[in-house]
């Protein structure tokens, strides 16, 4: 073979590298693995949100015929959490219960109605307490608390003051301020929770297959609650369906399915059901958001100030990054001169809030950029002429320590305006229709890892062998997002090969690298960066084979791919089955790897809480959002989105596309539908009607278009793609039912009823409360 | 309490011997491990379990095995011939009409039952069709825009 050119991977549109699996029902998700003879695995729910727990007695249920292990919080006392910091969760309730639904007990069975019949013969003795399902009133005098040294219910607060708050606000020629509610939100990704436990005892090893983001975050939880030595646990992630942070941290269904193969000596599967998946949480917390903005007479940022308060949950989480994070990206969108942010994150008797798409940052940006739209149309500047004039410069270092190095804001903000033909539509279409826009930031990956294990952040490892094809072995997870094909894609790039001769082996822990996981956009950027040092290694290992068999210079061999030759030489040089023999001489089967380090000037502030919100690269988006709205039904219809996305550069086209049309379209179901109700501690939208995540018909058409700032530190110039859109369409979507109908909408989602209650000036219950 | 039940899965006749209370998603995935069929809520909510009887699509967590004897059943499995994706496959595959794939299989099968019935279904039909099956990552875009071009006149990709 004599291709005389390489193949170009990067920049292309690139299907998935297991899209073929995906499409054809052979792609196996974990309820999907074949485990012969697998115990049913069940758990029992608290039916109380707050109490103590006086006895849990199994005697019954593990005298029922078929059940092979039953085991409760007496088992195992250890916790567990994501934050080292802040890990007070148990896997099965001790002591008390803080939330309804909490698990408390579990069964292993030969089958299912076994399991569910031993369910119901576990008796259990909780004395009740006051409990709280709001943030003021958790944080009332007098109100019993959750956690022992934890007064006030008060998991965290944050109090971040930078720049001259007082001087900016006395110089403004205008400041306003304004509170806005955001309601709960859950992933609802599309695969209910699972977990396949085997447990070897012959030899006291476990493995595990589950659902999760992060494999290496689960293994360490194992390892800790089941008091294993971590090389005797083996941690796999198949097909995940979808994740969006609610799989980030170890769940509780994890540990408990380990505990019980390991009672049961045995292999036991675990599927919840949606309600359980539901309640397992770790969404948006329900938040408070109030801003505080001054703008001097020419449209400039002299201060800000915000006020943020999230209802937590029952258990911390990570809950104290949530709060960091909704006052670290406050920062680095626009040139604001002072900051001041106060949060609090509060316990509540309701299940666990944690990472959702765009962690902590979203309602806070919501707001704001709301906030802005208000005070462009007083000062009578135009909402894209106000953002034009606050615009940052990059590089720069924001006060609160931040390295912005690459910058499309002011590109994606033309492009927006443009496309959506924004000059003659705002103002200027019939009532009832209307158009908005707003911006939005997020990070490529947290610059400082969870675990300060000294390690790299990543590590790609590639396998060459006798038959010319290149294995990436990668920790990286992917949960649809196209990491795979990321790396794949980087892989081919620097090689210049197709995907014939490359495979991606991801997510086994006894095969692949340790990875930290997808979580906070940080795989395209780090892990493809690792991926990238790993060819670029390959590379030079194959380079130097060929000079040695053609008796050049490493520096004079061109690298073709497909073909390694003297440049300008007349030799016809060798094909690559011909290099890969010269590189196994002597060495056979070769592996190289790649890693990737954030270096220390990029982790942040020196403040406390400073290393949340940093990263090496930050991705801009801004976006025009279309509606209608019905103003007898009070129905809100997007008729279009535009969005542009800064994204440095666009490794997969195809996958930016639908990582920024799925970002845009979550934030419309948070803006309009989406909300989880508890009535008493009870939740009512725990199934995908109730909580109302949005169909087809109500999902408009997002025309996407990518800008390439090109990072300096991303692979090729690569930032994230799938968080930084999001939060821009809350408010886009506010303003634009401001344009259509002249209210202001403060509380989302903007549902009919809320709607119509704004148009007909009622104040709304909510708001008395 | 088990009836034998005579059915056609994807092509072949089969004779099983399934509890009378047991649904369509639990005889095709547990009893035959056809696992491409999935199971997203608990019950009928989110369209992932799609499958077509006698050409018609179905929610098999809704169906019970036994009410469709005799009929032809076809699950996602049942598409690729001779290992050679459908058209509506490769455009899905090709155009991203999935990230995560676990809605697809259903997806996929809605799609199918409207093509048989409507091989040229102009954009709201398309939305019809698959108004009942959720997806959490695409936005539905490219989900749409896959099902445009396998019902449109460009020949399959190669």
């Amino acid at each position: 073979m004599s291709t005389a050119s390489k193949a170009k991977a990067v920049g292309q549109r690139t299907p998935l590298v297991d899209g073929i699996e995906k499409v054809t029902g052979r792609a196996r998700f974990t309820a999907d693995m074949p485990a012969a003879g697998a115990l049913v695995g069940r758990i029992l729910r608290s039916p109380v949100d707050h109490g103590r727990i006086r006895a849990v007695d199994t005697t019954r249920a593990a005298a029922l015929p078929g059940v092979v292990a039953v085991t409760t919080g007496a088992d195992c006392p250890w916790t567990f959490g994501v934050l080292p910091i802040a890990m007070n969760e148990y896997p099965l309730a001790r002591d008390k219960v803080r939330y309804r639904g909490e698990p408390v007990a579990a069964v292993a069975a030969v089958d299912e109605a076994t399991a569910e019949a031993a369910l119901a013969l576990i008796d259990l003795d909780i004395e009740r307490l006051p409990a709280y399902f709001s943030a003021a009133k958790a944080r009332a005098p007098g109100a019993e608390p959750l956690h022992d040294k934890q007064p006030g219910n008060v998991l965290r607060e944050v109090l971040h003051d930078f720049g001259d708050i007082k001087g900016g606000f006395a110089r403004a020629a205008m400041v306003r301020e304004k509170t806005f509610h955001y309601a709960e939100v859950n992933h609802a990704q599309m695969e209910p929770h699972a977990a396949l436990a085997e447990y070897d005892a012959a030899r006291d090893m476990l493995t595990l297959h589950s659902v999760t983001q992060v494999p290496y975050y689960v293994h360490l939880m194992l390892a800790r609650c089941l008091e294993m030595d971590t090389g005797r646990i083996r941690v796999v992630k198949p097909f995940v369906g979808g994740g969006f942070g609610s799989r980030t941290e170890t769940l509780n269904f994890e540990i408990i399915t380990a505990l019980l193969a390991r009672a049961a000596g045995g292999a036991v599967r675990m599927v919840l059901s949606r309600e359980e998946t539901i309640i397992t949480h770790r969404g948006r917390p329900e938040t408070d958001v109030t801003i505080r903005i001054g703008l001097d007479e020419e449209g400039r940022f002299t201060a800000c100030e915000a006020d943020v308060v999230q209802r937590g949950g029952a258990y911390a989480g990570y809950g104290i990054v949530t709060i960091l994070y909704a006052g670290a990206l406050l920062h680095a969108l626009y040139d604001i001169p002072a900051i001041r942010y106060r949060g609090a994150r509060i316990y509540t008797n309701t299940p666990p809030c944690g990472a959702m798409r765009g962690h902590g940052t979203v309602d806070v940006r919501a707001g704001f950029e709301a906030l802005m739209d208000e005070m462009a149309a007083e000062l009578g500047l135009d909402p894209f002429d106000l953002r034009r004039r606050n615009m940052l410069e990059a590089p720069t270092e924001t006060l609160n320590g931040l390295r912005v190095e690459s910058y499309g804001l002011p590109q994606c903000l033309d492009w927006v305006e443009e496309a959506s033909g924004w000059k003659a539509k705002r103002g200027g279409l019939p009532k009832g229709r209307g158009i908005g826009m707003a911006c939005s930031h997020y990070v490529s990956g947290s610059a400082k890892p969870i675990h300060w294990t000294g390690e790299p952040h990543a590590t790609v490892n590639l396998k060459l062998d006798f038959d010319g094809s290149i294995t990436i072995l990668t920790g990286a997870s992917d949960i649809g997002q196209g990491s795979s094909t990321i790396v794949a894609q980087v892989v081919g790039e620097v090689m210049g090969l197709t995907f014939d001769r490359i495979r991606v082996v991801a997510n086994d822990s006894v095969i692949t690298p340790k990875d930290n996981g997808s979580y906070s956009s940080r795989v395209t950027f780090m892990v493809g960066n690792a991926a990238l040092a790993a060819a670029e290694n390959l590379r030079t290992v194959m380079v130097e084979a060929a000079a040695r068999k053609l008796d050049a210079r490493p520096e004079d061999i061109e690298c073709l791919g497909e073909l390694y030759r003297v440049a300008g030489g007349q030799d016809p040089g060798l094909s690559w089955h011909e290099v890969v023999k010269a590189a196994l001489e002597d060495t056979g089967t070769i592996t190289v790897k790649g890693t990737f380090t954030c270096p220390p000037e990029f982790q942040g502030g020196k403040h406390k809480g400073g290393a949340v919100g940093s990263t090496m690269g930050f991705s801009y988006a801004a976006q025009a959002v279309e509606v209608s709205v019905d103003e007898v039904t009070g129905k809100v219809t997007v008729e279009k989105v535009w969005v542009a996305q800064d994204c440095g550069f666009a490794i997969n086209p195809l996958a930016v596309e639908g990582q920024v049309q799925g970002a845009v379209w979550m934030g419309m179901g948070q803006a309009l539908y989406e909300e989880t109700r508890y009535e008493d501690g009870k939740g009512y939208a725990v199934d995908v009607l109730d909580y109302r995540i949005p169909t087809v018909l109500d999902s408009p058409d997002i025309e996407v278009k990518i800008v390439e700032s090109v990072d300096p530190n991303g692979p090729f110039g690569a930032k994230e793609a799938s968080e930084g859109g999001l939060a821009g369409f809350l408010a886009a979507v506010a303003n634009a039912v401001h344009d259509a109908v002249g209210v202001r909408m403060d509380r989302m989602p903007i549902t009919p009823d809320r709607l119509l209650d704004a148009l007909e000036n009622v104040p709304s219950k909510e708001a008395a409360e | 309490m088990k009836t034998i039940l005579r059915i056609e899965v994807n092509g072949r006749p089969r004779e099983d011997a399934v509890p009378n209370n047991m649904l369509l998603i639990d005889y095709l995935r547990d009893q035959l491990g056809l696992t491409g069929s999935k199971q997203g809520c608990d019950g009928g909510e989110c369209g992932a379990c799609t499958v077509l009887v006698d050409d018609t699509p179905r929610l098999a967590c809704l169906t019970l095995a036994h009410a469709v004897a005799g009929r032809r059943v076809e699950t996602v499995e049942a598409l690729a011939r001779n290992g050679r994706l459908s058209r509506l496959q490769q455009e899905f595959h090709e155009k991203l009409g999935t990230q995560c794939g676990f809605c697809t299989p259903g997806m996929i099968m809605a799609a199918e039952g409207l093509l048989r019935r409507n091989p040229a279904p102009d954009r709201d039909a398309i939305r019809e069709a698959i108004a009942g099956n959720l997806c959490r990552c695409t936005g539905y875009v490219k989900i749409i825009e896959s099902i445009e071009a396998a019902a449109g006149g460009e020949e399959a990709p190669a």
